[in-house]
């Protein structure tokens, strides 16, 4: 029965990792739907797990921490919407100097706040995210073996902070927002056909302005799940890489909130296998195997980009007055 | 007419001027509407119509002028102010989100929402069924944008204006992209609106459909309105020359043709379309030189398939083609232009023109790797740019720029750009694929005259159109294609219209097929 003990695991690890990326897929759903493309995810999921890390540990208040992070992404996030819905600059362009000043701006406050370290101080055990609903399981007392094992797997699989659950909240949310609301279908119809809306009334720009900041604020949080409840700390490399793979996995679930979420759980699960190998006494160079995910993301852009269709005037700049 | 009510100007536009930079799209324009009337707005490409509409609506601020709407003074700053004071405008590219569905699109902007911004979409579905209802403009609430005919679409965006409750609609260019059967259809939709109180403005350059539809026309040249006429008391061709400036001709001048020999010949032509269908079934034709052969039929029926597969665009399943002797089957694109075959593409703006590029670079598109133009790898522009000054003072391309971007060109320009480019190859055969969509009079005038002279000087030329009336005016022979074949090929002295129509919509196309 350790297959069953191994699935438990594997499928504990794979929620836990899917989770960050989740949030800032989200984030980049919203972006995109609205057709500013994001790849700044990167930068203001870095500056998020800092701003996460560092107030949690100041305030020992992880949920503060937790929203500040949120709010540091968005900052970021503005300037991209500045960038890019105003001054209509290119959107890879800015999104590449919001990758930059993510991590820059992150290093250079951890060196200023924690006496010249490269990495923020972790948190008690007692100040991360809580995990609701940890151990809930072991309540129902078995003495049929197989149950127990059960219950085990089932505890391992629980066994996660509520980032975890709030993630897949916020699929839901993300997803009732865009295909339910007034505002979603501004969203959309601004990342679609703009001029269409605007001959309509709607107010381009400040939609954009509020998906794009939506996005960071979700990439913030992103950041945050990964400093202040995966691990216990921020440093530098941390986010090397999932703010690009939260966006591949938005590309991956055809810019829908849900199909995002499938995406980051397949990367989750690479992640997960990649723990759990690694705790195994399996002969294979543990940088090897930090490999996968992102040989599963290059794999998978290969294979369904091409197909995939994103809002029709994505990365498009908008411009009011040009016939 | 006494639905128009001429107390009641709804609309006065006192003189209106709008100012891009140092070009003046409108000067000192007066325009009255009343209400109940369908007003026409009349003008070529480039006039200024447009522009005209957009101050109206919102989205150009006048330079000078003054707008009233219902007596009252209104300074239209922005789209919003105009649906607030009733007016509705169906631009001619339309205003859809293709992914969103036919409800969706309607309420975008103003929508029909319960708590917390969530939308009731039954309830929007409802009032756009009663709307549809009322004034008969029949549409899918559910379906996708995408998924339904241009005809839904335009009926889609009339109702979106209706939605908002407008009185006064523009409708910019309202035919460019119907079919027949969908242009009797939306003249009569306006007709249905103007008798339940509402008054139209439509911008065309559309004669026959102008005598069809409208009260009074407003002429607009070069910027400035020339005079507004009662439609019933003048003739097209009295709307054509206040148009244009000057007579207009309908019928295209031309002596009998001198046939020479065969110089283009198709045999059991078989190609697929994009869904791996064969669309071209067995398909044959001679083209001789010093002819122009006009190919009939409804769009759809392989046209666009056929036309791809002689200019090696798309692969050709079987069959044969010989151009002068020569076995071009399957030969690429390059091949087969040198070998004596020019195009004049259907879509002009997709591949006759790469719209980024200038008019010169533009014009060698096809030689740019050959003397003089590049020598060993290195473009001369000196030489293109005289060659190409060149051939914009003989086609007069304006303006006569030839470091201007394509794009910014008007269509009838651009289409003399491709004419000037195809022609300086001098080649045996010439496929024109609907090469005056979109122009207006003077621009068909001057392709028509040009595919003429082409003739004339003993070269061939393959016409496919839609248009039923540029066929029979400029062919020598008649081709009718109906799904896939030529059904009858005749004189064009000897055709008639009804013979035609009945050929293209497959009548006796049973008989051929047994």
């Amino acid at each position: 029965m350790k297959i069953l003990n191994d699935l438990g695991s594997i499928i504990g690890i794979t929620l836990m990792y899917s989770a960050p990326l989740i949030y800032t897929s989200l984030g980049g759903v919203l972006s995109e739907n609205a057709g500013v493309v994001n790849i700044g995810l990167e930068g203001m999921m870095t500056i998020g797990a800092f701003a996460g890390a560092a107030v949690a540990y100041f305030t020992q208040n992880p949920w503060l921490g937790f929203i500040v992070a949120g709010l540091a992404g968005g900052a970021l996030a503005l300037l991209h919407a500045i960038a890019c819905v105003t001054f209509t600059a290119d959107h890879v362009v800015s999104g590449i100097a919001i990758n930059f000043i993510g991590p820059g701006l992150a290093l250079f406050l951890t060196k200023m706040l924690f006496d010249g370290a490269a990495m923020t101080l972790p948190l008690d055990l007692d100040h991360k995210i809580p995990r609701p609903l940890n151990g809930i399981f072991s309540s129902i007392s078995v003495s049929n073996p197989v149950l127990v094992k059960i219950v085990n797997a089932l505890n391992s699989i629980f066994n996660q902070y509520a980032t975890v659950y709030i993630a897949f909240i916020l699929v839901f949310a993300v997803w009732f927002l865009l295909y339910k609301t007034k505002t979603g279908l501004r969203i959309r119809s601004v990342g679609e056909h703009p001029r269409a809306a605007d001959t309509l009334g709607v107010n381009v720009y400040k939609i954009k302005y509020l998906a794009v900041i939506l996005s960071g604020i979700l990439a913030g949080l992103g950041g945050a799940a990964m400093s202040i409840a995966v691990i216990s700390n921020y440093r530098a490399t941390l986010i090397s890489g999932q703010g690009f793979i939260a966006l591949a996995a938005m590309i991956f679930g055809k810019w829908k909130p849900q199909g995002a979420m499938w995406g980051c759980l397949l990367f989750g699960a690479a992640q997960g296998l990649v723990v759990h190998l690694g705790g195994t006494d399996l002969k294979v160079s543990s940088q090897l195997l930090a490999m996968i995910p992102y040989i599963i993301t290059l794999i998978i852009l290969m294979g369904f980009v091409g197909e995939a269709r994103g809002p029709a005037a994505n990365g498009e700049p908008y411009e009011k007055n040009q016939g | 007419m006494n639905k128009i009510n001429f107390d009641n100007k709804v609309i006065e536009m006192k003189n209106i001027t709008k100012k891009f930079g140092d070009f003046t799209a409108n000067e000192n324009i007066d325009l009255t509407v009343h209400k109940g009337e369908i007003h026409a707005l009349l003008g070529e490409n480039g006039a200024g119509k447009t522009t005209l509409m957009n101050v109206l609506y919102g989205l150009y601020e006048p330079t000078s002028g003054e707008v009233f709407i219902n007596g009252k003074k209104v300074d239209v700053t922005s789209p919003n102010i105009a649906i607030k004071s009733g007016i509705g405008m169906v631009h001619q590219h339309f205003m859809l989100v293709e992914t969103f569905t036919v409800v969706e699109n309607i309420i975008l902007g103003m929508e029909e929402t319960s708590n917390f911004g969530v939308i009731d979409i039954d309830k929007a579905t409802k009032k756009v069924e009663e709307l549809s209802k009322k004034y008969g403009l029949y549409v899918d609430p559910n379906a996708k944008v995408q998924d339904i005919s241009v005809g839904m679409q335009q009926r889609v965006e009339i109702l979106k204006a209706l939605y908002r409750g407008a009185d006064i609609l523009i409708l910019d260019e309202p035919t460019a992209v119907l079919t027949p059967q969908e242009i009797e259809e939306i003249i009569q939709i306006m007709k249905n609106l103007t008798e339940q109180g509402k008054t139209i403005i439509i911008i065309t350059h559309k004669l026959k459909e102008i005598k069809q539809s409208a009260d009074y026309c407003t002429i607009i040249r070069r910027g400035k309105k020339i005079d507004t006429v009662k439609v019933d008391d003048v003739t097209e061709e009295d709307l054509a020359s206040m148009m244009v400036g000057r007579e207009v001709s309908f019928k295209v001048d031309k002596k009998d043709p001198e046939i020479g020999d065969v110089v283009l010949e198709i045999d059991k032509l078989v190609v697929k379309d994009n869904r791996g269908l064969d669309i071209v079934k067995e398909l044959s034709l001679k083209l001789n030189k010093g002819e122009i052969l006009g190919i009939a039929g409804i769009d759809g029926n392989g046209q666009s398939e056929l036309l791809e597969a002689l200019t090696g665009l798309r692969d050709i399943e079987s069959g044969k083609v010989i151009l002068d002797g020569k076995d071009i089957t399957n030969l690429s694109p390059k091949e087969i232009m040198e070998s004596g075959m020019s195009h004049i593409p259907e879509d002009r703006q997709k591949r006759g023109l790469v719209l980024d590029f200038t008019v010169a670079e533009n014009m060698i598109l096809e030689n740019y790797h050959k003397e003089p133009f590049s020598q060993r790898g290195r473009l001369n522009h000196r030489i293109i740019s005289s060659f190409a000054k060149e051939l914009i003072e003989k086609f007069d391309v304006r303006p006569q720029n030839d470091k201007q971007i394509a794009g910014a060109l008007s269509g009838g320009n651009q289409q003399k750009v491709i004419l000037a480019r195809e022609i300086s190859n001098d080649p045996e055969v010439l496929i024109a694929a609907q090469p005056t969509r979109g122009l207006d009079v003077g621009a068909i005038e001057y392709v028509h005259r040009f595919l003429v002279d082409q003739r004339d000087r003993g070269k061939a030329v393959l016409l496919i159109s839609f248009e039923l009336d540029e066929v029979m005016n400029l062919s020598d022979r008649i081709g009718v294609i109906f799904d896939g074949r030529i059904v009858d090929i005749m004189d064009a002295k000897k055709a008639d219209e009804k013979t035609i129509g009945y050929l293209m919509a497959g009548g006796g196309a049973e008989d051929e097929s047994e």
